[in-house]
């Protein structure tokens, strides 16, 4: 412990030392600068009035609830209740209105569009691309090619159940593993790949057996891609005589397609968005440029 | 003798002066942390979240392994445009079983807490291989050996010993059963399915990466993406009152 009897003046800044010393160099003993110790001094005041305003000691069984009842919970209702009173009218107009009646009124039509776009980047584009375009596996909603139907009906269905997901009201299909559960074999399914490709005019490789192709398409596949392999919208089977592949067009993805299947889901959108924006959304999509 | 002068006996003294400062910091902690073991606005039970199957359990393992937290937080918190963006704001009670929490205070990538069901399985699987190839603004490495690298069950059980002792519900059933219900819940043997739901109500029960029916082995990309798929979905907010734990 420091010795006040070692306290000493110090000539040059006329201030005492703290009485320690190392090998000749002390401390000053200087006091708090005045304007830190007020600005202290008025945040224990501050405090003070805080405790009283918001929620702050705990008592027994709760806590004091502050003079104007303050709440992390009730707060954030009120800005959304605001938020919603901010986009006001419009919100309320595009929930009445008909999706076939949005573009007859030019300022709900812009809304309709930016909300929309909004919640597309947020909730769609992960899977389907910024723009819409999709990728390999996730297919694309600017074309006028649709799985489920492009009609605003089935769009607004799709969006709303999903595809083959838990949601009681999905769409569902199952395609067979045709080659690990072992209902074709690995000759069959090279056959039938080439008859598949060439459907769209792809070059088969010379030597494909495409009569054998067709025999085993009509048993196997036409009950669902059609006998004309233009698919059903119904069922979520794509149409294979155009040049829209969503898991590839190279033999090897044809191949891995027919032999595992690839059933893919999409999310049943009701369960996380508020029917104005599945609306919106719907609208949206429509408009990509492949509605019908 | 003054009281500022009382003062410097401790301010000239370390040891007096670090069981000082001990104490009033004691007397912080025990005001603000104390009271949220007992008061009723702070301790909300809610119906629906259980603890984590193994195989999420196992899927959280890796989470935190690979550092996910140190990008995705997961809490919503109650302000307008986080529940704008991802949904309702995150309860307490949605990480009662977390040991630890992975709420997070960082967000270079999105926040977690509501991704289960966001997005598809195979989605999940694409942007753990190649995050670009979805996203191509992103900047997530990419976690490709996990679709590669097979699970190992082989401590799952122990696993689930430690979070009992840790105080997470766990039964000796559950125990006993782990390895067998991570093996059920990813369908490599989708066998006994009803007991696994009885233990974890509403479990996912699928082949997550699509790929364990035809290699008969559960990777780490399952039990990871099991995990993600259910963060989140614990709680039906279509019957939860935000109101009702207002006193």
């Amino acid at each position: 412990m420091a010795d006040p009897s070692n306290e000493k003046l110090d000539t040059v800044t006329g201030f005492k030392t703290t009485g320690h010393e190392w090998d000749g160099i002390a401390e000053l003993n200087q006091p708090l600068p005045r304007w830190w110790l007020w600005i202290f001094y008025a945040c224990i005041l501050f405090s003070v009035g805080y405790w009283i305003v918001y929620p702050a000691w705990p008592l027994v069984f709760s806590a004091t609830n502050g003079v104007i009842g303050w709440n992390s919970r009730t707060a954030v209702d009120e800005a959304i209740a605001q938020l919603q009173a901010d986009r006001g009218p419009m919100v309320d107009k595009l929930s009445k209105t008909e999706i076939a009646a949005i573009k007859d009124d030019p300022e709900l039509l812009d809304f309709t569009r930016a909300y929309g776009s909004i919640a597309f980047k947020e909730n769609c584009a992960p899977c389907h691309g910024a723009g819409g375009g999709g990728a390999k596996g996730y297919p694309n909603l600017i074309d006028d090619d649709w799985l489920w139907g492009g009609s605003i009906d089935n769009i607004a269905h799709t969006i709303a159940y999903g595809v083959r997901n838990a949601n009681s009201d999905s769409r569902y299909s199952e395609m067979p593993a045709f080659g690990r559960d072992g209902i074709l074999t690995g000759a069959q399914i090279r056959d039938v790949t080439q008859y598949v490709r060439s459907l769209s005019g792809l070059p088969v490789p010379h030597g494909s057996d495409l009569e054998a192709g067709a025999k085993i398409f009509a048993d196997n596949c036409a009950s669902c891609h059609g006998d004309d392999a233009r698919g059903d919208q119904e069922i979520g089977a794509p149409n294979l005589t155009d040049a829209i592949w969503l898991y590839g067009s190279a033999t090897p993805d044809v191949v891995a397609t027919i032999t595992n299947a690839r059933n893919s889901s999409m999310p049943a959108w009701s369960e996380r968005l508020d029917p104005t924006t599945l609306k919106a959304l719907t609208f949206y999509v429509h408009n990509l440029g492949g509605g019908e | 003798m003054s009281a500022w002068a009382k003062h410097q006996i401790l301010e000239t003294n370390a040891i007096l002066l670090m069981i000082g400062a001990l104490i009033v910091i004691s007397i912080g902690g025990i005001v603000e942390i104390v009271p949220l073991f007992y008061l009723k606005n702070t301790i909300e039970t809610v119906d629906g979240v259980r603890p984590y199957t193994p195989l999420e359990l196992a899927g959280r393992n890796i989470y935190v392994r690979e550092g996910c937290y140190n990008c995705h937080s997961q809490m919503v918190r109650p302000l307008r445009d986080e529940v704008e963006r991802y949904g309702h704001y995150s309860l307490a009670a949605e990480s009662m079983y977390d040991r630890p929490f992975q709420w997070g205070s960082k967000r270079t990538g999105p926040d977690l807490a509501r991704v289960g069901g966001k997005y598809s399985d195979t989605w999940h699987l694409d942007h753990l291989n190649d995050p670009r190839s979805v996203i191509p603004a992103s900047i997530m490495p990419s976690y490709r050996w996990l679709a590669e690298t097979e699970l190992d069950i082989t401590y799952l059980d122990e696993d689930l010993m430690v979070q009992k002792a840790l105080g997470v519900p766990y039964t000796d059933e559950m125990i006993e059963n782990a390895k067998r219900d991570a093996v059920i819940q990813g369908t490599l043997d989708p066998v006994e399915a009803d007991d696994l739901l009885a233990r974890y109500p509403n479990a996912n029960i699928r082949d997550f990466t699509g790929t364990v029916t035809a290699s008969g082995r559960l990777t780490e990309a399952d039990a990871l993406i099991a995990y993600l798929q259910s963060l989140g979905t614990a709680i039906d907010f279509n019957l939860y009152d935000d109101n009702a734990n207002i006193r």
